[in-house]
């Protein structure tokens, strides 16, 4: 029973910055059916740039509150993303908008390893490590043992995703965003600037993986040039799971993706007897993948391509 | 003076030539027609005067040149096309895609009262408007396509074949639509396989043959000329 709480809870957590990345993925194939595999990346260098932005804070003002230097690593983080994902669809995918779709996709691989090299020669090999700065609270509850980190990541996550659950279904732009997805020449026709729209669109999922970066920095208390690897496959994962191209599934499926990953590292030792130990926590992510892509590649919420106008 | 000049338009796909250098003149108000066979270059004129496809000539707007502009901007100055299929976002509500219409307009209270419009125009689609566009019927779908570019406030409103794979029933209230909307003031270039239907509705027509303009003139005197008669009119 500890082990099924404490697992749910270390899900959740994982589950809902998975889905902040995961966002990011959904939004970008929704509109141009590309796969922008330097998403991680992005999350990554959002990492890097708040680490660095907290160090230099906490070098010239050691006596600012932890809340206030972490709060300025992430407002730094956050626009930097923006624009660097700006960047990405402008260098790297829109010369080849109208290319067979192959191109795109290798030149997103082929971003995916600048900016990881990049960052490499920047912030080096190292780990860099996240200061103790946030609150260290420790709650049990029903068994679990829960932090103040994962109430802060799980309760930021979810006001971010409901703002942009607003946004996408509520405002025009949001409006203009889902009829630029249906049909990008029927959205012109209405005098929708296109390429404004997907510019938007890769600056928001940017601004969303830049948090959820620094959420996984903190959680795990280090940041590494390559940790945007495995990070956007499994947040790519979690958004083929909910249905690629639908944002609420993505949540879903970053969140069920979490869960799944959480409960199987728990239990994995007792499942093998004791052969496959909870290191193998990144396989469940890729079985969840397989499974979908053979059993319902449309994902959970993921409509067929029939309904499509 | 006229509303559009169109000069030596030229669309081609590949090597293939669509459209072969035609002359198109319509006048604030008029309700003007394009008819001809399958394949002659209908379609692809209006893709070209909305910078869909590359096209070479020139497109006079209201006294300024569209050739080479963005499809937004055009749309944006007034030029509103309803595409063949109709081109309606399915996974968006009605209201949604009348809202859609209204993109690049900002007078809040002139959208409210152009949508109570539009709603008697089309009280159908108010009573579907929280409905998603996908599930109405083909006919539901031509009339928001076409109440969806009313939105816009279009100078110029093109319709490309309006009645395509609709019952006559429903084709005829689309056509009566098309007639009130032009006796509004709105000037209209239609684009009909249906000959006889277009030609009943509109003042002028031009007929188009494989790329160019091989006939043009008063609607009516078209109507009786033999040579539509037999090619267009099956008499």
């Amino acid at each position: 029973m500890d082990i099924l709480a404490q697992q749910l809870v270390n899900g959740l957590v994982l589950g809902s910055i998975y889905a902040l990345v995961a966002l990011g993925y959904t939004m970008v194939y929704g509109i141009l059916e590309l796969i922008n595999f330097a998403h991680g990346e992005v999350t990554m260098i959002g990492a890097m740039v708040a680490l660095t932005v907290i160090g230099a804070l906490l070098g010239v003002f050691p006596q600012l509150p932890g809340l206030v230097v972490v709060l300025g690593g992430v407002l730094v983080a956050i626009p930097a993303c923006m624009l660097l994902g700006f960047g990405i669809e402008k260098v790297a995918y829109r010369p080849l908008r109208h290319a067979p779709r192959l191109a795109p996709l290798i030149t997103a691989i082929g971003m995916s390893i600048v900016l990881q090299n990049a960052a490499m020669l920047v912030w080096g090999r190292q780990y860099v490590s996240f200061p103790p700065l946030l609150p260290q609270g420790r709650y049990v509850i029903l068994g679990a043992q829960i932090t103040d980190l994962q109430i802060f990541i799980v309760l930021l996550s979810f006001t971010i995703m409901g703002g942009l659950w607003l946004l996408v279904e509520r405002s025009r732009l949001g409006r203009a965003m889902r009829a630029t997805a249906q049909s990008r020449e029927v959205a012109q026709l209405m005098g929708v600037n296109v390429d404004r729209i997907v510019s938007l669109t890769f600056i928001v999922g940017s601004g969303l993986a830049a948090v959820a970066g620094v959420m996984v920095s903190a959680y795990y208390g280090l940041a590494h040039y390559y940790m945007g690897f495995m990070l956007g496959l499994k947040a790519f994962s979690a958004a083929v799971l909910g249905g690629i191209g639908n944002i609420v599934g993505a949540m879903l499926g970053g969140l069920l993706l979490g869960i799944i990953e959480a409960l199987g590292a728990g239990y994995i030792g007792d499942l093998t007897g004791g052969f496959l130990g909870s290191h193998y926590q990144d396989v469940f992510a890729f079985f969840v993948l397989i499974t979908v892509l053979v059993f319902r590649p449309s994902g959970l919420l993921g409509e067929r391509v029939a309904n499509r106008a | 003076m006229s509303l559009l000049a169109v000069r030596g338009l030229r669309v081609a796909y590949g090597g293939i030539q669509a459209v072969r250098g035609i002359d198109l003149d319509i006048a604030q108000g008029e309700l003007v027609c394009l008819i001809g066979p399958n394949g002659a270059g209908k379609s692809s004129t209006l893709r070209g005067l909305m910078g869909l496809v590359g096209h070479e000539g020139q497109v006079h707007f209201d006294g300024a040149c569209l050739t080479g502009r963005a499809t937004h901007e055009i749309a944006t100055r007034g030029i509103a096309l309803v595409p063949e299929g109709r081109g309606i976002f399915g996974r968006l509500t009605v209201a949604e895609n009348l809202a859609m219409g209204a993109y690049s307009r900002r007078d809040h209270a002139a959208i409210r009262v152009d949508m109570a419009h539009v709603h008697a125009l089309f009280p159908r689609l108010e009573e579907r408007r929280d409905q998603l566009a996908g599930t109405l019927s083909g006919g539901e779908q031509q009339m928001l396509a076409i109440a969806r570019a009313l939105m816009g406030r279009p100078r110029l409103l093109l319709l490309d074949e309006p009645s395509m794979g609709l019952a006559p029933l429903m084709v005829r209230r689309i056509y009566e639509t098309v007639t009130t909307v032009a006796r509004e003031g709105v000037t209209i270039l239609l684009v009909e396989q249906n000959a006889h239907l277009a030609l009943r509705i509109s003042q002028r027509a031009y007929v188009m043959e494989s790329g160019s303009i091989s006939l043009s003139g008063n609607s009516p005197e078209l109507a009786m000329d033999t040579r539509i008669r037999a090619a267009y009119l099956g008499e």
